[in-house]
């Protein structure tokens, strides 16, 4: 195990010896180790002495914590740009062909750089904490439970190991440290964003919360390793056309692979279809899993937050009578229009799910669609508060239509992880880009053969069938 | 030592390297030569396991290119057209750094180092750092790194491109002293009295492909037909009444000298001079006329535009032609 490690470990030695021996690295790091802590410090207690003199001693024992987390954040941002140098630069100036023709594994430059992008940062991060926290005792006698202590170091951790993991990502699909600046922005802006959900949970003393989010980063940090493996490849990373956009090229892998051998539109479904369904078996299996969790996640949500049969007027849903169907035609149930109306709905929810699945893996992708599932799981668990069978009442809200939407809504979930997938993925016989491609060719045969004609045929039937079968199984009418 | 059948190599819809077959043995040097873009350099990374082929095969030091790469790297030396060296470290920390990443004992890389620092004339700036080397000195220590491991298969690519002409004739007397029983050597170039020099062997890539290969002399024949020799005479030709012997073709001739060409110069060289000597004719020197490597060079690859925009013209593909062996 150790010779396997030893590489790694001469790569992180000497990528640390380099970034010592840089000005640009080393400034920034002592005075965020040194000057920072104290600053942070100064502001404490003029904080303190502020807040105190109108009894506000909340607050300031909330700010303290808080700026623990920012002494300890400033300093491991800088773990991005060393990533971005680390990996981009090395491409760039070339320096990195060497280093591929020597008999390094990948997996062992990649845990040598990443060793040598976080080891810095995290060493500085944590010096300049323990200096915040040393100040903070000596001047206010602050001390902080060795469970905080647990989770900010944890945090800060994560934190760099997801800038660090998500600069590789960047870096290799980069020829340049100017492209992978610009791409860069893809971490800067989420960070920034949790830094400040951190931030709010901190004043709010709310670290069940920030456990979650640093279990959520260790998921992201597994996902963006596996990402970074697979894509720091020897042959990735010397593709001379990484910053290119070949739509010409793009075009015809989708065209091949979309119309593959079928000669007629018949022959497509027969031939096709059929095929790419077979590729996204595994997909298919985790998408229905996921809307079955995310059904039961919302029953159970009934419980934890203490519904009751009158909340939301549900018991009336033992009274429902014929006369019902005449209020769902007054909100446009049984007619045409409404069709349109439900199905362009339903895709624009798809297409939502497809631009967040984009950003995140395919994660926020199913997220998005799971949640129609949360919401009937919910209704179908308070509706059962009333007396009526589980399985009536989640027959009422989902037949017919359900029949086929939950299967479009599978279909496409499932088109949507694997697009994710493929960029997580290795592929010994094909590059990111074209694993990439074939991916969003699978999704789009599958939406135009199956998910479109299954959501306008569940939107026909929830239209015209769905309000009558609801009243029969309910009301009895 | 270096052995490849069909290698190929695909870049998205971009076919970079098109069945090559090269067969470079121990103490051997080939010279790749070729236009920009030819495939120079994407095949010396598909022979050090950085690329992977997309059809064909690669042994080198008899290892496969594609299943067993780690064996293929610690057996190849890799001098890289832009030499990528670090320019915080200086030449000792750089050698004992990749001594380290070939497994190379403390001793054995300290022993290397000064060895090589010594025989590149580099020991006296040991200490200093790269990035205050000249041109020459880097490419000179980024040979030494290549040779660190002592491989036995040396994969040059532009070994003295873009460098000052001392410190390219530097390089190039260097690469003289690698050549051995025990190494082959591929250097890729389009520096053509470079190749002439350091090569025993050629081939020429165009688009990919081989287009001819050989050795030096071979293909000048092959392609600029039998040698030419120059007689100069002591006299002026108009004073004279000779006709050369029928074993040779007279291809030119001036106020004082003639040229002709023979497919067999042992043979008809004496006969030449005989027939002069015996007309008392006085020869004032003999010698072949100097064929560069260069009209070689041209003339295979005008030859291979030809060929293909005839293809084109008669709506064939231009690279289906046949495959040469090179080496």
């Amino acid at each position: 195990m150790l010779d396997k490690i030893r590489p790694a470990l001469i790569i992180t030695s000497r990528e640390l010896r380099d970034q010592l021996r840089d000005w640009r690295i080393v400034f920034p790091i002592t005075v965020l180790t040194l000057f920072f802590p104290f600053l942070a410090n100064f502001t404490t207690r003029q904080i303190l002495g502020f807040v105190q003199k109108y009894g506000a001693n909340l607050l300031a024992d909330r700010f303290i914590p808080f700026l623990l987390m920012i002494v300890g954040f400033f300093p491991i941002s800088i773990s991005l740009v060393i990533a971005l140098e680390s990996f981009a630069g090395e491409t760039e100036r070339r320096s990195i062909e060497p280093l591929l023709s020597s008999p390094l594994t990948d997996g062992q430059l990649y845990l040598g750089k990443l060793l040598a992008s976080l080891l810095t940062p995290l060493i500085a991060s944590y010096l300049g904490m323990i200096v915040y926290l040393i100040g903070i005792y000596r001047t206010t006698s602050w001390r902080a439970e060795p469970m905080f202590i647990v989770l900010i170091i944890l945090l800060t951790t994560v934190q760099a190991l997801v800038m660090v993991s998500g600069a590789v990502v960047i870096s290799t699909q980069t020829t340049s440290v100017r492209a992978a600046n610009l791409l860069a922005s893809f971490i800067i802006i989420p960070v920034a964003l949790l830094i400040q959900v951190e931030s709010v949970m901190m004043l709010w003393a709310d670290y069940r919360v920030l456990w979650w989010v640093v279990l959520a980063q260790v998921i992201l940090v597994g996902l963006l390793v596996r990402m970074g493996i697979t894509h720091l490849n020897r042959e990735e990373l010397l593709g001379h056309e990484l910053d290119t956009l070949n739509l010409r090229w793009m075009w015809k892998v989708f065209r091949v692979q979309f119309i593959g051998s079928a000669h007629s539109v018949w022959d497509w479904y027969r031939r096709e279809i059929p095929l790419t369904l077979r590729r996204m078996l595994i997909p298919i299996g985790w998408m229905t899993l996921l809307l079955v969790a995310a059904t039961y996640l919302g029953a159970i949500q009934v419980n934890d937050l203490g519904v009751s049969p009158g909340t939301f007027g549900l018991d009336r849903l033992k009274i429902i009578d014929t006369q019902i169907l005449k209020q769902f035609r007054q909100f446009g149930f049984f007619s045409a229009g409404n069709v349109l109306t439900i199905w362009w709905h339903n895709l624009r929810a798809v297409s939502i799910a497809v631009i967040l699945g984009t950003f995140t893996l395919g994660v926020a992708g199913a997220l998005v669609l799971m949640l129609p599932m949360v919401i009937i799981g919910f209704f179908t668990g308070a509706a059962s508060l009333t007396g009526l069978s589980t399985l009536t009442v989640l027959s009422a809200f989902t037949l017919p239509h359900g029949l086929l939407e939950i299967p479009a809504i599978i279909l496409s979930g499932a088109a949507i992880l694997q697009v994710g997938a493929s960029l997580v993925t290795p592929y010994q016989r094909q590059t990111i880009g074209e694993g990439l491609v074939s991916s969003i060719t699978d999704w789009a045969k599958i939406t135009l053969a199956l998910v479109i004609p299954l959501f306008l045929g569940a939107a026909f039937l929830e239209v015209f069938i769905s309000p009558q079968l609801m009243v029969r199984l309910l009301g009895g009418g | 030592m270096i052995h490849t059948e069909y290698l190929s190599k695909k870049f998205n819809d971009f076919l970079a390297v098109d069945q090559v077959n090269l067969d470079v043995k121990s103490g051997e040097v080939l010279a790749l030569l070729g236009p920009n873009g030819a495939g120079k350099t994407t095949t010396l990374r598909m022979l050090t396991s950085v690329l992977r082929p997309t059809m064909g095969s690669a042994h080198v030091a008899g290892y496969d290119v594609v299943t067993q790469a780690a064996e293929v790297r610690a057996s190849v030396g890799i001098l890289t057209e832009q030499h990528g060296l670090y320019g915080r470290m200086n030449a000792e920390e750089y050698l004992d750094f990749f001594g380290q990443i070939y497994h190379m004992e403390a001793a054995t890389r300290r022993k290397r180092t000064n060895e090589l620092l010594e025989q590149y004339g580099l020991a006296g700036e040991r200490k200093r750092r790269i990035g205050e080397y000249s041109k020459g000195m880097r490419q000179k220590l980024a040979l030494a790194r290549a040779l660190f491991h002592n491989p036995p298969v040396l994969l040059m690519d532009e070994p003295t491109s873009a460098m000052d002409p001392e410190s390219a004739r530097l390089v190039r007397d260097a690469i003289h002293g690698l050549r051995s029983a025990n190494r082959a050597i591929i250097i890729c170039t389009h520096n053509l009295p470079e190749a002439e020099e350091l090569a025993d062997k050629i081939a020429i890539i165009h688009q990919g492909r081989i287009i001819i290969s050989g050795e030096v002399k071979e293909l000048k024949t092959q392609l600029l037909g039998s040698p030419q020799f120059e007689i100069r005479l002591g006299t002026t030709i108009d004073d004279i009444d000779h006709a050369l012997p029928d074993v040779v073709t007279q291809t030119g001739q001036g106020p004082d000298w003639l040229r002709y060409q023979t497919e067999n110069p042992m043979l008809a060289n004496p006969l030449v001079i005989q027939s002069f000597v015996k007309n008392d004719i006085p020869i004032v020197g003999l010698s072949e006329v100097p064929r560069s490597l260069e009209k070689v060079y041209l003339q295979a690859i005008n030859t291979i535009e030809d060929d293909d925009r005839s293809a084109e013209r008669v709506g064939h593909s231009p690279s289906g032609g046949e495959d040469q062996h090179a080496g």
